[in-house]
């Protein structure tokens, strides 16, 4: 009895050395333990598949080609008037239909819903290098990236809106393209909230209710 | 009989009864112990082509989530960025940087860089990333902390009882939409506050957004 109960206690140890406990880190992949249809063969996006000769499992769209896809609504949620991306338009372009000329403003109703949207993508997207006013100051700046427009610079605040439609879609100077991150609704509303930002510095005390003054400090 | 069943015998019976009885608890406390994703999955921590850090990225210098994994409001997958999202910042930032070199490679080439997936359900489980980050469920409740993470590991287990546990009451973790990929946010620094402000709010937001936190099979098992 007693060899048997020493046996199984160092059996335990040597076990309980090769398998661990929980909640440590460990390098090893994953078990299954009932690995009932865990893994299927099928497509999952971003995965390696060999099905295909480079072995990506999610395709490239086919060069020259675009998606159709669902249409985007001009307005406000809710609007009727939809626009397909493939269609030459100033709100798919930034470009006047058929010549090279941008478009001056927004082609979409701008809302406060728009600005609110552009607001937050305004974050995600733009802070990191422009800064959350807008000036240039970003974490970026301090990381090495010297170049930054300051969006309140005279240039950016008389460009035309289709100008800065180009700018996010295909990039300038030193910042790349945001085609692929930032989609067209939320460009357009990006712009939106950068032309808030940019007023927002522009303002006058006239552009305040009279009876609002009084409570701003000179 | 003494010649066939010496003396020592005698003890057998209880001696065997005694073993199975230990060897069958040993047995049972180890499938519970083991045979479950918070030992198979939890901890899980691979290494990653690229050591990038999502504490320096996300935490330190606040970077949001959505600005590399662009499309998990819009998709049921997150989607791992391209090589190019991070020339977007490193072009410029520590451009020469050795531990970048794969990131530059890919970008330059196309080819993708070769990353470790860590968060993995099974195939037969239909989970939707934006039916989740659009109803207030923040990355967190899932994912752990990872704006504190150097290298990211699996935090939570990803069983079934997991997700059912929050689906049975889904008012406990539901928090405003804004601060959703907040990974340290609260509702007050007081837990007392918290917990009254998240079961007032929680609730609230529940039956505002039409949070259909479905139990059936069907609803994850297609």
């Amino acid at each position: 009895m007693r060899y048997f109960l020493a046996v199984a206690m160092m059996l335990g140890v040597l076990l309980l050395g090769v398998v661990g406990f929980r909640d440590t880190t460990t390098r090893r992949t994953p078990i299954e333990v009932f690995p009932d249809m865990d893994r299927q063969p099928k497509l999952r996006p971003q995965a390696e598949d060999a099905f295909f000769a480079d072995n990506r499992g999610s395709r490239r769209p086919v060069e020259g080609t675009m998606a159709r896809m669902t249409p985007m609504t001009m307005g406000a949620s809710g609007s009727s008037e939809l626009v397909y991306g493939y269609e030459d338009l100033p709100v798919n372009t930034g470009h006047l239909t058929g010549v090279t000329n941008y478009v001056e403003n927004i082609p979409l109703t701008v809302s406060g819903e728009l600005l609110e949207r552009g607001m937050g993508r305004y974050q995600i997207n733009c802070q990191p290098c422009h800064g959350a006013l807008g000036d240039g100051n970003g974490i970026t700046r301090k990381l090495g990236m010297v170049v930054v427009a300051n969006l309140h610079d005279p240039r950016i605040i008389k460009m035309p809106d289709g100008e800065l439609f180009h700018v996010i879609t295909s990039g300038r100077n030193l910042m790349s393209n945001y085609a692929a991150q930032v989609s067209v609704k939320d460009r357009w509303s990006i712009i939106a909230y950068i032309r808030a930002l940019q007023r927002s510095r522009l303002a006058s005390i006239d552009d305040v209710p009279e009876q609002l003054r009084s409570t701003l400090t000179k | 009989m003494s010649d066939i069943f010496p003396k020592w015998t005698n003890q057998l019976p209880v001696k065997i009864i005694a073993g199975a009885i230990l060897a069958a608890t040993t047995g049972v406390a180890g499938v519970w112990y083991y045979f479950t994703p918070k030992y198979t999955r939890v901890g899980y921590q691979p290494i990653q082509p690229v050591p990038f850090s999502h504490a320096v990225h996300a935490g330190q210098l606040g970077v949001d989530c959505r600005y590399c994994h662009t499309d998990v409001e819009e998709s049921w997958y997150s989607n791992i960025p391209a090589a190019e999202t991070c020339m977007k910042c490193h072009n410029q930032v520590l451009p020469n940087d050795p531990r970048l070199a794969v990131v530059r490679e890919s970008a330059a080439t196309g080819e993708p860089i070769p990353w470790v997936q860590i968060h993995k359900t099974p195939d037969y489980v239909y989970f939707n990333h934006s039916a989740h980050v659009n109803r207030g469920v923040s990355c967190v409740e899932c994912h752990g902390q990872v704006d504190q993470m150097d290298e990211v590991y699996h935090a939570k287990p990803f069983s079934m009882t997991f997700c059912l546990d929050c689906h049975r009451n889904p008012a406990a973790k539901l928090r405003p939409p804004d601060k959703i990929t907040d990974l340290t946010w609260k509702w007050s620094d007081d837990p007392e506050a918290a917990a009254k402000a998240q079961k007032e709010n929680g609730s609230k937001f529940v039956t505002d957004w039409k949070v259909e936190s479905m139990e059936n099979c069907s609803a994850c098992h297609r």
